[in-house]
C-alpha cells in the first residue's frame, strides 16, 4: 500500500457539533470525544461570529473544514439556525446531516467513528439514537 | 428593472427592516426568542456594507451578493431562509441586465421554492411563507394580467401585509413557536411581518424607476 492509500485507509469520519451554543457546543464536543476517543475529530460550531446565541457559517464551514480527512463528515445541529444553516453546507456523500438529539447523536457518531466505520455506518448509527430508550 | 432598481430595493428594505426593528422584535418576544427585528437589521446592514464593498454589476448579482451577506451575518433561522430566498431569486436572474415584470415573477417563485425546500413550511403554517406565497401568487396574476410594474406590486404588497395579519389566528407549525402549540395562537408571525415589509419594499423601490 502506498502512502496516500494508506492515509486514506485510515482517513475517519468528521463529526462538528452546531449548535446555538458556543459553549454548549465545545462540551457536547468534549463529550464525544471523551467516550468515542480522543482520535476521533470533532469540532463545535457554536453562536454567532459575535459570540451570541445563534448560528454562524463561517464557524460551520470552518469546522468541517477542520474535521474533513477525506472520509467525510456529519454534522449534528441542535435545532432552528443550526439545522437550516447545516442544510446550506450539505454535500450529498461527503457532509451529511444527522437528525438526531445533540447530546446522544455526538456519542453514538463518535463512539461508530472510534471504530473506523463508514460515512453511512456513522450516520445509521447515529440515527438509531433517535429512538434509543434509555428506560 | 436594472441594476440600480435593485439595489434600490435593498435599500428600501434595510431602512424599513431598520425602522420596524423593534416592532419586529416585538412580535417575535411574544412568541419566539426577541431577536427577529435586531438579526434582520444586523443582516440588512450587512448586506449594505457588502454591496458597496463590492458594487454588482447585474440584477442577479445585487440579489446574490444579498443573500449571501444575510446567510452570513443574520445567525437566527431568518438568514439561511431570507438568504437563500435572494440568492434563488438572483440565480433565476442569471446575468441579464435588465428584468421584465415576468422574470420578476419567475424569480420570486423560485425564491419561495428555495425558502420552503430548506424550512419546510407550507402555507398555513405561521411562518413567513405566509405572506410570501399570496404576494407571489398575486403578483403573477398581476402581471399576466398587463398590469402596470407598480399597480402589480401595490397588489403583491397589499396580499402580503393581508398574509401577514392572516397568521394572527393560526397556530404555529415550524420554528420556535411551534413548542408553545395552541398558546401560539393571537399573535402576528415575525417572519411573515418582515415579508410584507420586503415586497413594500419592493413597492417602493418601483416608485422611483
Amino acid at each position: 500500500m502506498d502512502d496516500q492509500a494508506q492515509a486514506q485507509a485510515q482517513a475517519m469520519v468528521g463529526i462538528v457539533i452546531v449548535s446555538h451554543s458556543a459553549r454548549l457546543a465545545e462540551e457536547v464536543a468534549a463529550i464525544a470525544r471523551e467516550i468515542g476517543g480522543e482520535n476521533v475529530p470533532v469540532a463545535a460550531a457554536g453562536g454567532t461570529d459575535d459570540g451570541g446565541l445563534g448560528t454562524s457559517l463561517d464557524k460551520v464551514i470552518a469546522a468541517i473544514e477542520s474535521v474533513d480527512q477525506g472520509a467525510g463528515v456529519v454534522l449534528i445541529p441542535d435545532l432552528g439556525s443550526s439545522v437550516l444553516t447545516a442544510k446550506l453546507v450539505e454535500e450529498p456523500g461527503s457532509v451529511v446531516i444527522a437528525d438526531v438529539p445533540l447530546v446522544e447523536g455526538a456519542i453514538a457518531a463518535a463512539v461508530t467513528v472510534g471504530g473506523g466505520a463508514s460515512l453511512p455506518e456513522v450516520l445509521a448509527s447515529a440515527e438509531e439514537a433517535r429512538t434509543f430508550r434509555k428506560l | 428593472m436594472d441594476t440600480s432598481f435593485f439595489l434600490a430595493w435593498i435599500k428600501e428594505a434595510a431602512t424599513a427592516v431598520q425602522a420596524e426593528r423593534d416592532h419586529l422584535t416585538q412580535l417575535d418576544a411574544a412568541i419566539g426568542d426577541a431577536d427577529h427585528g435586531a438579526n434582520l437589521d444586523r443582516g440588512f446592514a450587512a448586506v449594505r456594507q457588502a454591496l458597496a464593498d463590492t458594487p454588482p454589476e447585474t440584477p442577479g448579482a445585487v440579489l446574490v451578493q444579498a443573500g449571501s451577506a444575510l446567510i452570513r451575518k443574520v445567525g437566527g433561522a431568518s438568514g439561511p431562509l431570507y438568504g437563500t430566498a435572494f440568492r434563488q431569486m438572483g440565480r433565476a436572474l442569471g446575468d441579464a441586465p435588465e428584468i421584465t415584470p415576468a422574470g420578476l415573477v419567475t424569480a420570486l417563485e423560485a425564491a419561495q421554492e428555495g425558502v420552503q425546500k430548506l424550512g419546510g413550511a407550507a402555507e398555513g403554517d405561521k411562518t413567513l411563507v405566509d405572506a410570501f406565497a399570496p404576494a407571489v401568487r398575486a403578483l403573477a396574476q398581476a402581471v399576466q394580467d398587463g398590469a402596470k410594474l407598480e399597480d402589480a406590486l401595490e397588489t403583491a404588497t397589499t396580499a402580503a401585509e393581508e398574509g401577514a395579519r392572516a397568521t394572527v389566528p393560526l397556530q404555529a407549525r415550524k420554528g420556535r413557536a411551534s413548542y408553545l402549540g395552541p398558546r401560539s395562537v393571537g399573535h402576528e408571525d415575525p417572519g411573515a411581518a418582515s415579508t410584507a415589509l420586503i415586497f413594500a419594499a419592493l413597492r417602493r423601490a418601483a416608485g422611483q424607476a
